[in-house]
């Protein structure tokens, strides 16, 4: 049993987080609420890829004298290489989300969706 | 948003910071042969500097980085990594393939210099990406 | 809508608990990502004999996958373009235009009543 707890923690710490995202992103009603939730199912993605990296007893990939060139005594390089260009990737489409929140606000006065789509309603 | 936050203490204690987080910066990026860093970490520290010095001192840091200099040092960075990847095409290698890029050298010295180079063509191109959405957002994008 | 939202999240933790019996344990050495000859364990065997770069992570972003770390540039030029094309005001100098005298902003403005 605590070696079914140890090996599984992180998957239940990404599902969790991932649920708390995608209920930020369906339920809440405030768009800046909603680009939060966004931002938090990224980061539970960018944890899973990096609890697939680990391996047990091993050190940082960077080539040391004394661990040689034993593959086993260095964690997965791989995952760490598409976490890093996907955290650079996520803060620019954050950015992009947030300029299309100031320009609905811009537009329609308000960040509330109920309110942004009974004016569109309205319009149409 | 768009004014300074007018505080003389943050102000002092900017310009002062801010060339220590520069120099820093740049140490992460020409040490990511070595140690864990490269070009990434290295361009959103310096974009973190900038952002620094516009919240600190407001109208002033226009001047010492220009609204328009943030989108063009991130297209100059893109050309010059798009321009280091046609070199090796020039003498029959693949695209971004360092070690055929300059016929006669030693292949490992050739992949070595080559990967520092595209880690600090990548920091340029974070750092004014990451300026340009700062400024676009508080300034409302330019003319 | 709140009971849809609640019963398609019971649903996406159902499908997740389901699915995670199939994942590696944490820490395994022998899992199939970091096992793998032709891939992980060429990269950390041959890293430093073929690129004289001790950091096992720069070589593989930059030298062994250097084409993804290019396209992933070019989002994050084009994600900076969107963004000042979408906030684009003609006409306004500076920012704090916000009564309006900066004009030529997509859409009607509210009138100030």
């Amino acid at each position: 049993m605590s070696e079914v707890v140890a090996g599984y923690y992180p998957y239940v710490m990404v599902g969790l987080l991932l649920l708390i995202g995608f209920h930020g992103m369906a339920v809440k009603r405030n768009y800046m609420k909603k680009i939060i939730g966004l931002t938090i199912f990224q980061t539970a993605i960018y944890l899973l890829f990096i609890q697939g990296a680990a391996k047990s007893g091993a050190t940082i990939p960077v080539r040391s004298t004394e661990f040689g060139t034993a593959a086993a005594n260095y964690i997965n390089p791989l995952p760490q290489v598409i976490v890093l260009t996907a955290i650079v990737v996520g803060v620019a489409i954050t950015g992009v989300a947030l300029s299309l929140m100031l320009q609905i606000h811009r537009r329609y006065g308000s960040l509330d969706e109920e309110v942004i789509l009974k004016q569109v309603g309205e319009e149409a | 948003m768009t004014s300074r936050y007018d505080s003389i203490f943050l102000d002092r204690v900017a310009r002062a910071i801010v060339p220590v987080v520069q120099i820093f910066a740049f140490y992460v990026i020409t040490h990511g042969h070595y140690s864990p860093g490269g070009g990434f970490q290295g361009g959103v520290i310096l974009a973190a500097s900038i952002i620094l010095l516009r919240i600190s001192t407001g109208e002033e840091s226009f001047e010492r980085f220009p609204r328009q200099a943030g989108i063009g040092l991130a297209g100059v960075g893109a050309l010059l990594f798009a321009l280091l990847g046609f070199l090796p095409l020039l003498f029959g290698g693949a695209f971004l393939e360092y070690g055929m890029a300059i016929p006669g050298m030693d292949p490992v010295t050739l992949r070595y210099w080559g990967i520092f180079f595209a880690e600090l063509f990548i920091g340029f191109l974070v750092w004014g990406a990451l300026v340009a959405i700062y400024d676009a957002l508080t300034t409302g994008g330019v003319d | 809508m709140r009971i849809l939202a609640v019963v398609l999240m019971a649903l996406l933790g159902g499908a997740l608990a389901w699915g995670a019996q199939g994942l590696p344990p944490r820490g395994d050495p022998g899992s199939p990502a970091s096992s793998h000859e032709g891939v992980s364990v060429h990269y950390i065997e041959n890293a430093y004999a073929e690129s004289r770069t001790p950091n096992m992570v720069t070589a593989v972003l930059a030298d062994y996958r250097g084409f993804d770390t290019f396209g992933e540039a070019v989002v994050v030029v084009t994600a900076a373009v969107a963004c000042l094309l979408i906030l684009l005001r003609s006409g306004a100098p500076a920012g704090g235009a916000s009564t309006g005298a900066g004009g030529g902003a997509p859409g009607r403005r509210k009138e100030p009543s």
